[in-house]
């Protein structure tokens, strides 16, 4: 398929891969963080890690929008699920994440609660028409997702529908990208910055990241639009030059989406927000606007969002932050497989545990 | 989920366009795109909304910097 397959080519994987070979200076790392799932699917997909030279570390960051959910969060959808007759709309990568409790949306939904995987938030609308039930819409997703969901909440609130509401779960880069570089054990050379996310936000979204010494490439999600940012992370490191690079210019413009961003900025206003394994995190969050907290799912149910970060046993929440490798954790492929997942970070498409278990599981690292 | 997926347009209608995903057709929202889309261009998708049009000019720039590259190692 047109832009998928020319990004795919082995001939120019084997070259760009030789010119990393040859780059990569003997005796020093470079620790790279990739900062979207797709990425880190994509990288485990094409198992760049072990063809890659030993002294690049490739390391996984809070990409996984459902990942980085606290356990609070998911466990409040719960409660309100045991004690109201709802329906609920939510993304698919959801469905499997468990609660404090072991259950999932997924078993909910065997016990007959009413839960429906939407698309897009916009199939919401269909069904306003059929029902007098609280119609209830996680809204979770990074800048990418945001602006959709923007658009259906301002949609509900141009109807005046009164029997809507949304869990406002959705979480934005800048405070989490600024925990990652104050981090000082850490020590990250260079950052796969998220392509999709910059297609909305621009690439001056990761400025910060140059601004300390860190390489920052805007990168695709071929094979080849990987192995190029980190050849151009190298690049940057071994000069000691920074700055953010964007080579995903096909899809992202270094302006972004303003008319997206409009849709964000009219419904909702930054906030904290609470991330796995992490805590509070400042300018991390989004917020409906007081025009829109009567959408407030919180609110109109009078639900509280405990502060659980993490699940006991569970490293998602340092996997998350790059910290430790899914290999670190001692339920990885034991306890928690796909099949029976422990934490979100084996549940999700995106997450790293569910990446590693899918590709590398039979390969030598472990 | 940030997942998008290129899409081309093959049809047309006020704030929606009827897309072709790897040989799937789909109604996606234009309403996001800063330009006009145009029929055979390629958008990249993300929950059923079309968030960026797909610039073959650039496109071709990367593949041909990335031919140059290959030319350059041999
Ligand atoms: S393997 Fe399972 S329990 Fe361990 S960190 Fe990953 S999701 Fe959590």
């Amino acid at each position: 398929m047109k832009y998928i397959d020319e990004f795919r080519n082995p001939s120019i994987v084997n070259d760009i891969l030789t010119s990393i070979n040859k780059l990569v200076i003997k005796g020093r790392s470079y620790k790279i963080m990739e900062v979207c799932g797709t990425h880190t699917m994509a990288i485990a997909k094409y198992g760049l890690r072990d063809i890659l030279p030993d002294n690049i570390d490739l390391v996984s960051g809070p990409g996984c929008p459902v990942c980085v959910i606290s356990q609070g969060e998911i466990d409040a959808i719960f409660s309100l699920l045991e004690k109201e007759d709802v329906i609920l709309f939510t993304y698919g990568d959801l469905m499997k994440t468990p609660g404090s409790n072991n259950e999932s949306l997924l078993t909910y939904k065997a016990k007959g609660v009413d839960i429906r995987i939407i698309l897009s938030p916009i199939d919401m609308l269909k069904e306003i028409e059929n029902t007098n039930k609280e119609l209830i819409f996680v809204s979770i997703g990074f800048e990418t997702t945001s602006p959709a969901n923007a658009i259906l909440i301002k949609e509900m609130y141009k109807r005046k529908i009164k029997n809507f509401s949304v869990f406002p779960y959705n979480k934005i880069m800048p405070g989490i990208i600024d925990v990652i570089l104050r981090d000082k054990d850490l020590n990250i050379d260079g950052f796969i910055c998220p392509g999709h996310v910059a297609a909305v936000t621009g690439t001056n979204l990761f400025e910060p990241i140059v601004k300390k010494n860190r390489a920052a490439v805007v990168a695709g999600f071929e094979i080849i639009d990987i192995l190029l940012a980190i050849r151009a992370i190298v690049l940057q490191v071994n000069n000691g030059t920074f700055r953010v690079e964007n080579l995903y210019k096909r899809v992202v413009s270094d302006n972004g989406n303003s008319l997206a961003r409009q849709h964000i900025d009219d419904v909702f206003e930054i906030t904290s927000s609470i991330w796995r394994g992490v805590g509070s995190v400042e300018r991390s969050g989004l917020a409906l606007k007081d025009d829109f907290q009567q959408y407030n799912v919180l609110n109109k149910f009078d639900l509280i969002i405990e502060s659980i970060y993490d699940k006991k046993g569970c490293k998602c929440g340092e996997i998350l932050m790059g910290k430790k490798s899914p290999y670190e954790c001692s339920l990885f492929s034991k306890e928690c497989k796909p099949e029976s997942p422990i934490g979100p970070c084996m549940v999700s498409t995106e997450g790293t545990c569910a990446a590693y278990y899918k590709y590398m599981v039979k390969s030598e690292h472990y | 989920m940030c997942l998008g997926i290129p899409a081309k347009i093959i049809k047309i209608s006020e704030g929606f366009a009827t897309v072709d995903i790897g040989g799937i057709e789909r109604e996606v929202s234009t309403i996001l795109l800063e330009d006009e889309p145009l029929i055979d261009e390629y958008v990249l998708v993300h929950v059923g909304f079309a968030i960026s049009k797909l610039s073959e000019v650039d496109a071709e720039e990367t593949l041909k910097f990335l031919k140059e590259f290959s030319d350059e190692i041999y």
